[in-house]
């Protein structure tokens, strides 16, 4: 019995539900399928660098015979979900050949890519499940004829997803995925002040920060994974991809394992005090508690001041275990009009020296104020993304359809810098081309080398598809060491 | 003997089966065929069995099982299992020590009686696996309840044979030297004592004794999953004392394994008609205690539920149900596993989907209809079998509400009595079932303290339906008991709690679902005849 594997909640705006195929399936017909299998002679093209830069004027042919320049312009004043943005946007700059090879996992076509799942939503909010490309060439294709208004990528199957319903009862099954994780800030509109539901700003934007920091190093040092790919999910969130071999091949009781292996934060909106936690604190708790108690006092107190009001203050006194010094900090805050969180935090300390409790007791005391730090701190994960192994989860470098932003990947080592407003959207990153485009043309340089300049390279979108073409080098490597590399003239 | 063929038969396929094993090697020097008293069922047995030794064996095991399950339902502390088991054990399947026998008189004669016992364990065991590989939630159950059986066995093992035993396992592990363990003291220490709240220079001494194994963490998950080991760079640090769950893991990787082996040849199992009746029967005893509440219209009285009544009907709800709509109604929203734990419950008490639609329309009155069709429609046609797998879901058991889904922030599913603060509990059995009663509140805590989450709940029904289960006792049982035995069992699902709650304060107005415990929660014994 498990209606939660086909039904996840249709709530978070990033994860994707996991639904049975629908009723749409049949917009895709096995003569496409046909169609598909035409394409070996794609294997010569694997290794033109530029495939995924295809230049905007022969792709657009696709979509009725207008110019680049009048078609960009066109657009600009466009909504970003609208139909001809995203074509353009997929046409012109998304990394097809680079996600090709973080998926396939090697520069020759295999079933990693082959048998690996995508699914669609149309811009009618259509849901094709279960199509899967040999290539992605032909994906790109496919792509530029649905014009999705976003994709999810699924698990590698045991066949190919589109040939699921001609083989025999259980042998269509999901054997890979990376292991994924989903931080949304949903998860934390009880302890978020600045902004609420769909808003984001920078302010709690660092609860996103902290979580990927303390879930990158214990992915690392704990469970000793490597390649870890986070992407900033478009709107108020943050996935993580760990694509290492081993994190692949993990069945759901292992995922579930790992998820609860981070859980701290318990409990709904009933339970009282969410982190209760035995002492001494485990390894891993420990260094968490450790990385946030600093940020814990900028990005919380200072940030959200979560405490100013009475009422607020209430619920921090709720956390606290000592009645007398309850009733102390009460009569505190009480008499002295708006102290700050950070003050009322200091008096915590300050009014327990001053033995205004009998009864507190200061390991105690200590360890609660480390529960509510981490309360307010310790990431707080969607699990159920992360426990099944064919859960559907939104491509990196799609673009969010109700902000328009692109899914860019995020530098971990640089995170704390990373700020969603500084993503660009898709609207943006036409413009982007459309400017470059014309102090060139005034030079007269001659048509030759204005278009050896793929168009990623005219946006800010290249630094993060350079940091995405990396790691996925990075990961390659580790997957065939022996392997001679294919020169890759792009780095 | 008549089954003497068809056994016969059995055997030679699952040998041809078999063929690819490796030689067995549990047969040792001793020439004993089961020179450990514990089995690791790696394998599957060679010999004839009559018919009956065949169904009898099993059935056997089967109670074992059974009650096994039972305890778990119960949500019975591992010393109340032990206590259970080890009655039971000896009626049905003894199994005794190699210490029973002194050594001088140790001959395969000697061992016969030992030898006889552990082919029954063994044989038994086989049986069972061919009745419940077939469904996954079969094996997950049988997988749960032998670990369980096997965990029994293995700490109640004598020291030196678990140590003989665990040598013939070859687990692959690596001992962590003494530099490392000093190295890693501080972290490896914390891990070992935490919550045991003792001493420091007890806790040194204990630190200094344990000896640490080192695994691929994927090995012991179960306690990674806890916390309960340190880790680094994929290593899980095992001390000795946690063996049992290192040993416990593998034990239920193996069977799990074999169990989809199993499924697998199952088709394929050449097998006349003897055999196949016996199986089916057995995992037919060990079916899962869920209730079967008619999930037709009239269910109540012959009177279809419609959405309008839920409000009314509410005040027949468990304390968790009751959350759930008190939840809707206030936030005119519930989260992904909150409608599907109260829509599946609303679709056990009877609404059909159209109502269910114009009930989760009307309650989700934020949502426009372009909103609510887009994200809700579907989902909630889904949870009647009418879109994607067209499975027909049940309504959860308390089981199912108590592990599967702990709520997360924001949400409001689950088990009050379980996943509520004490405080929050009393709120919220006070608001929303009038519960004030101290001697009700404080024996809810108790219970609630001793992770005994039905008996609060029960505690609770019995004391809103205090008048009615007199009444109905005074009438002389029947009522809302049925035939399912004298009406005081244990609730152990929501739909169950609705339906007796609604029969005992609507006396007369028998439905077709009304004779509640005659819809059978579990089968206690195995009946086989």
């Amino acid at each position: 019995m498990a209606p939660h594997k086909t039904t996840p909640d249709g709530d978070g705006d990033d994860t994707m539900q996991d639904i049975d195929d629908m009723q749409v399936d049949s917009v895709v017909t096995d003569e496409k399928i046909a169609v598909k299998n035409e394409d070996e002679e794609e294997l010569e093209h694997m290794f033109d660098d530029d495939l995924d830069m295809v230049d905007g004027s022969s792709a657009y042919k696709n979509s009725g015979g207008k110019t680049n320049a009048a078609a960009i312009s066109d657009i600009l004043s466009a909504s970003p979900s609208d139909p001809e943005v995203m074509l353009q946007f997929y046409s012109r700059l998304f990394p097809w050949r680079q996600l090709f090879r973080w998926l396939n996992h090697s520069e020759l076509p295999s079933t990693d890519f082959a048998n690996r799942e995508f699914a669609f939503t149309l811009h009618n909010e259509a849901y094709l499940r279960y199509q899967c490309y040999p290539t992605f060439e032909t994906l790109r294709r496919d792509v530029l004829k649905l014009n999705p208004s976003r994709f999810e990528i699924g698990p590698v199957y045991s066949a190919r997803p589109r040939d699921r319903k001609q083989l025999p009862k259980g042998s269509f099954k999901p054997l890979e995925k990376e292991l994924v994780f989903d931080i949304d800030l949903t998860d934390y509109d009880e302890i978020r002040t600045c902004c609420s539901k769909t808003k984001i700003c920078i302010k709690c934007w660092q609860f996103v920060t902290m979580a990927i920091k303390v879930v990158d190093v214990a992915l690392r040092d704990d469970f000793g994974f490597e390649h870890i790919l986070w992407v900033y999910s478009g709107r108020r969130g943050a996935h993580a991809w760990v694509c290492d071999k081993k994190a692949r091949k993990l069945d759901d009781a292992k995922r579930r394992a790992i998820a609860a292996y981070f859980e701290v934060v318990k409990g709904g909106s009933q339970s009282g005090k969410k982190v209760n936690l035995d002492r001494p604190l485990h390894p891993h708790i420990r260094r968490s508690h450790d990385i946030l108690r600093d940020d814990f006092k900028r990005n919380i107190l200072e940030d959200q001041d979560p405490f100013r009001t009475e009422k607020q203050s209430e619920r921090l006194l709720q956390l606290l275990p000592d009645r007398q010094l309850n009733d102390a900090l009460r009569e505190k805050w009480d008499s002295t009009i708006e102290r700050s969180s950070s003050d009322k935090w200091k008096d915590i300390d300050s009014l327990a020296e001053s033995g205004a409790s009998k009864t507190v007791i200061p390991k105690v005391l200590l360890e609660h104020k480390q529960d509510i730090i981490l309360e307010y701190t310790y990431p707080r994960l969607d699990a159920e993304v992360s426990k099944h192994l064919n859960h559907l989860l939104k491509s990196p470098f799609v673009v969010h359809p109700g902000t328009g932003k692109v899914c860019v990947p995020i530098d971990v080592s640089k995170v704390d810098e990373f700020d969603p407003d500084d993503v660009p959207t898709v609207v943006q990153l036409l413009k982007e081309i459309d400017q470059w485009k014309n102090p060139v043309k005034k030079e007269e340089d001659g048509d030759n080398t204005t278009s050896r300049v793929s168009d990623i390279e005219k946006t800010s979108l290249k630094p993060y598809h350079d940091l995405f073409s990396r790691f996925v080098q990075r990961l390659l490597n580790a997957e065939k060491p022996l392997q001679i590399k294919v020169e890759d003239t792009k780095y | 003997m008549l089954g003497r063929e068809a056994i016969r038969k059995q055997r030679r396929d699952r040998r041809k089966e078999n063929l690819g094993n490796k030689a067995s090697t549990t047969e040792k020097d001793t020439g004993l065929p089961y020179p450990h008293r514990l089995n690791f069922y790696d394998t599957p047995p060679k010999d004839e069995v009559s018919l009956e030794e065949f169904e009898q064996w099993a059935i056997d095991r089967l109670r074992v099982l059974g009650e096994i399950e039972t305890c778990l339902f119960r949500n019975n502390t591992t010393p109340e299992i032990d206590a259970t088991l080890r009655k039971l054990l000896d009626k049905y399947l003894p199994l005794n020590s190699n210490l029973s026998i002194p050594d001088s008189e140790r001959s395969p004669r000697r061992f016969a009686g030992l030898t006889s016992e552990r082919k029954k364990d063994h044989y038994s065991h086989f049986i069972l696996r061919l009745a419940f590989a077939r469904t996954e939630d079969l094996r997950t159950r049988f997988t749960r309840t032998e670990t369980i059986l096997f965990r029994h066995r293995f700490t109640t093992d004598d020291t030196t044979e678990r140590a003989e035993f665990m040598n013939s396992l070859e687990l692959n592990s690596e001992t962590v030297g003494s530099d490392e363990k000093a190295e890693l003291a501080e972290e490896l220490k914390a891990v070992l004592i935490s919550g045991s709240k003792m001493p420091a220079e007890k806790a040194r001494q204990l630190f200094e004794q344990e000896q640490y194994l080192k695994v691929e963490w994927e090995r012991v998950s179960n306690l990674v999953e806890s916390r309960k080991v340190f880790l680094r760079k994929g290593n899980a640090y095992v001390p000795n004392s946690m063996l049992l769950s290192l040993v416990m893991a593998e034990f239920t990787k193996r069977l799990d394994d074999s169990l989809i082996k199993t499924a697998r040849a199952l088709p394929r199992l050449d097998e006349d008609d003897r055999l196949i009746p016996i199986l089916n029967h057995l995992s037919k005893g060990f079916t899962a205690p869920e209730y079967n509440s008619s999930a037709s219209p009239g269910a109540l009285g012959g009177d279809a539920i419609t959405a309008a009544q839920i409000d009314g009907l509410s005040a027949n709800f468990p304390l968790c149900m009751k959350n759930l709509h008190t939840a809707v109604r206030r936030d005119k929203h519930l989260r992904h596993f909150g409608r599907l734990q109260y829509g599946l419950f609303l679709k056990g008490i009877g609404l059909t989907i159209d109502e269910a639609l114009l009930f989760w329309r009307q309650a989700f009155s934020k949502f426009t209809d372009d909103q609510f069709n887009k994200e809700y429609r579907y989902n909630i046609r889904h949870t009647y079998g009418l879109q994607g797998a067209g499975r027909n879901y049940k309504p959860f058991s308390c089981q199912q509400i108590l592990m599967d889904h702990p709520p997360g922030t924001g949400e409001s599913h689950g088990c009050p009595y379980r996943h509520f603060s004490v405080e929050n509990l009393t709120l919220a059995m006070s608001a929303l079932m009038g519960v004030e009663d101290r001697s009700v509140v404080s024996g809810v805590k108790q219970d609630v303290a001793a992770k005994k989450y039905h008996l609060a709940c029960n505690r609770v029904f019995e004391h809103l339906h205090e008048k009615e289960l007199k009444r109905e006792k005074d009438a002389g049982g029947g009522g809302g008991g049925g035939g399912g035995g004298g009406g005081r069992e244990t609730i152990i699902h929501p739909n169950e709690y609705f339906d007796r709650s609604w029969s005992l304060k609507n006396p007369g107005k028998k439905g077709e679902n009304t004779n509640g415990g005659a819809t059978q929660i579990k089968d206690e014994d195995v009946t086989m005849s």
